[in-house]
């Protein structure tokens, strides 16, 4: 398959279930939101070493919040229910509940249940007030700044991590643009983050290392610079590759950010420089879901 | 199911308890069958159609209209459907309701609202005194659900409160919240009687207008701006034109915490001058 001159390769990503909740974070201002959203997603591009996998979803405007005030979209993804309620309350409690002005509240109605402000309500030292409003409960915090509000509980779902393509392309440049275009796009998608910095991942991994006790190592395979030293799987031409990672709350978001962030690659611009998409796997046998490349653009 | 419409037409001299007439009691329920539904009216029993002149209707609500009965206990223990009462309502009215919609257009005698659990309890007129109270004896009052009066409330509504919220468009009595635990009541008219917050543990009485007379167990924390007001006012806004009329004074409110003869974790919030 070649979609504007750049080869789909004939092969599948590989994605595993893992838990996932989305926050929404105000503030007074959108900076001040975006702050508190930046700093609760810093060190969360992947489950190897972050505990979780987390980004900003997207800009939320007065009117779209509970609270009328600007404010953002938070998904964080972790391995297990018990490691999301840890990094969820770690990382409200440490970056949202020290920023400026802002509060916190449930951005996913699911049947599950995390605590969030049944646990920071702790942090009140006894001055915390409840309030249930509606069927929703919510907690005061008194800080220095006025009282920090936050929901008692955030909804939980079964999404799906590890969505993922790569493009090979000439040079660091096109690759670069190339991967700009896509980010783009995917960032339209509702229901997905991709947890790199600015989306895109330089040091693609492969399992295992030559040193013991490492339990990832680069992917010399598509390191344009060991072409001539290990069995490589780049083109003779190719000096650059990046890639993507996609965490959705379903497989269907996931699928649709891939197409966009395909498309969007393989644009006019990209003509005669990105060479190749391609993905990752684990031969099929490790994750629960598949997403065949060419089955995905067709 | 179809509804029915029950008018007054038999006004007993006793007082009528309607606590058999719930709308959830009444699906599935034929004109006959309602018709001989015993109500105890003082230490007798009537039969419904002694009293009400029985109508069906398309509407899913049950409607009562009353002319000069006193009708006590109306949908008391209320599940879900919905109430009407045209007309005023005796004492008791949403006794312990946990689900539906109960509104009466008229006024409605003590203990409206009374250990309510849920659902929505609308008066139009005013109410007496105990609303969202608990029954003498118990130690909780309202703990759920949502009370909007149109009009004044007597004397200790909110008694021992726990949770849910009253929306008072109009004037409170004395002893407002007394021996509140938790939950939220609001008034929005000009006046508030003696000593609101009497012994409250914990809650918030929001009031638009004047305190009342505090008690000395009450400290002002100065103005403050509360990000839960926002949530509030979104929550209030579509069930009260005035108080989404008034919310934009709920800002850089006045909080006064007590009473600290009862651990003083209470608020009063002001937005008075």
């Amino acid at each position: 398959m070649i979609i504007k001159g750049v080869a789909i390769e004939d092969t599948f990503a590989e994605a595993f279930g893992m838990r996932a909740t989305r926050l929404i974070v105000t503030a007074d201002t959108p900076e001040w939101a975006e702050t508190a959203g930046r700093s609760l997603t810093g060190f969360a591009t992947s489950v190897i070493a972050c505990g979780c996998e987390a980004a900003i979803e997207r800009r939320l405007a007065p009117q779209e919040t509970p609270d009328g005030r600007p404010g953002i979209t938070i998904l964080i993804f972790a391995i297990n229910s018990k490691e999301l309620q840890k990094q969820l309350q770690l990382r409200v409690g440490q970056c949202v509940l020290t920023t400026v002005g802002s509060a916190c509240f449930s951005g996913l109605e699911a049947a599950e249940q995390l605590k969030l402000g049944g646990q920071l309500r702790y942090f009140g030292d006894g001055f915390q007030i409840a309030k249930k409003i509606g069927e929703r409960r919510y907690w005061r915090i008194p800080v220095m700044d006025g009282e920090f509000l936050c929901e008692d509980q955030v909804g939980m779902t079964r999404g799906v991590g590890g969505g993922n393509f790569l493009i090979i392309g000439r040079n660091t440049l096109t690759v670069r643009k190339a991967a700009e275009r896509a980010i783009a796009a995917m960032s339209k998608i509702p229901n997905v983050i991709m947890p790199f910095p600015g989306g895109v991942a330089r040091s693609g991994s492969k399992i295992g290392s030559k040193y013991k006790g490492l339990p990832a190592s680069t992917n010399d395979a598509y390191c344009p610079t060991l072409k001539a030293e290990t069995a490589t799987k780049l083109p003779a031409e190719a000096g650059s590759v990046l890639e993507f990672v996609i965490d959705g709350l379903t497989a269907d978001d996931i699928s649709a950010a891939m197409r966009a962030g395909i498309a969007a690659a393989c644009d006019a611009e990209a003509a005669g420089d990105v060479l190749q998409i391609t993905a990752g796997n684990y031969g099929g046998k490790v994750g629960q879901f598949k997403f065949h490349l060419r089955e995905l653009m067709a | 199911m179809s509804g029915y419409t029950l008018t007054v037409t038999r006004p007993p001299r006793q007082r009528l308890d309607l606590s058999p007439l719930l709308p959830e009691h009444l699906s599935g329920m034929t004109a006959e069958d309602l018709a001989a539904l015993p109500l105890a009216c003082g230490n007798r029993q009537l039969r419904v159609d002694e009293v009400f002149e029985i109508a069906s209707t398309d509407g899913e609500a049950l409607v009562i209209r009353n002319q000069g009965a006193r009708l006590d206990f109306l949908g008391s223990g209320m599940t879900g459907g919905e109430l009407v009462l045209e007309g005023d309502a005796g004492a008791y009215a949403g006794l312990a309701m946990s689900g539906g919609k109960l509104t009466i257009r008229g006024q409605a005698g003590p203990f409206a609202g009374a250990a309510m659990q849920g659902g929505i309890l609308e008066i139009a007129g005013n109410a007496g005194d105990w609303l969202g109270g608990g029954l003498p004896g118990e130690r909780r009052g309202m703990t759920g659900g949502l009370i909007l009066l149109r009009g004044d409330a007597g004397r200790r509504a909110a008694d021992r409160q726990r949770r849910g919220v009253i929306l008072i468009e109009g004037n409170a009595g004395d002893f407002l919240g007394a021996r509140m635990v938790a939950g939220t009541t609001i008034v929005l008219g000009e006046t508030v009687g003696r000593y609101p917050g009497f012994a409250m543990k914990r809650g918030t009485l929001l009031l638009r207008h004047a305190t009342g007379q505090m008690l000395p167990g009450f400290a002002d924390a100065g103005r403050q701006e509360l990000g839960f007001l926002r949530l509030l006012n979104r929550f209030l806004a579509p069930h009260s034109p005035k108080y989404a009329a008034d919310a934009p004074h709920f800002t850089a409110l006045r909080r006064f915490v007590g009473d600290a003869a009862a651990g003083g974790k209470g608020e009063i919030l002001a937005a008075g001058d």
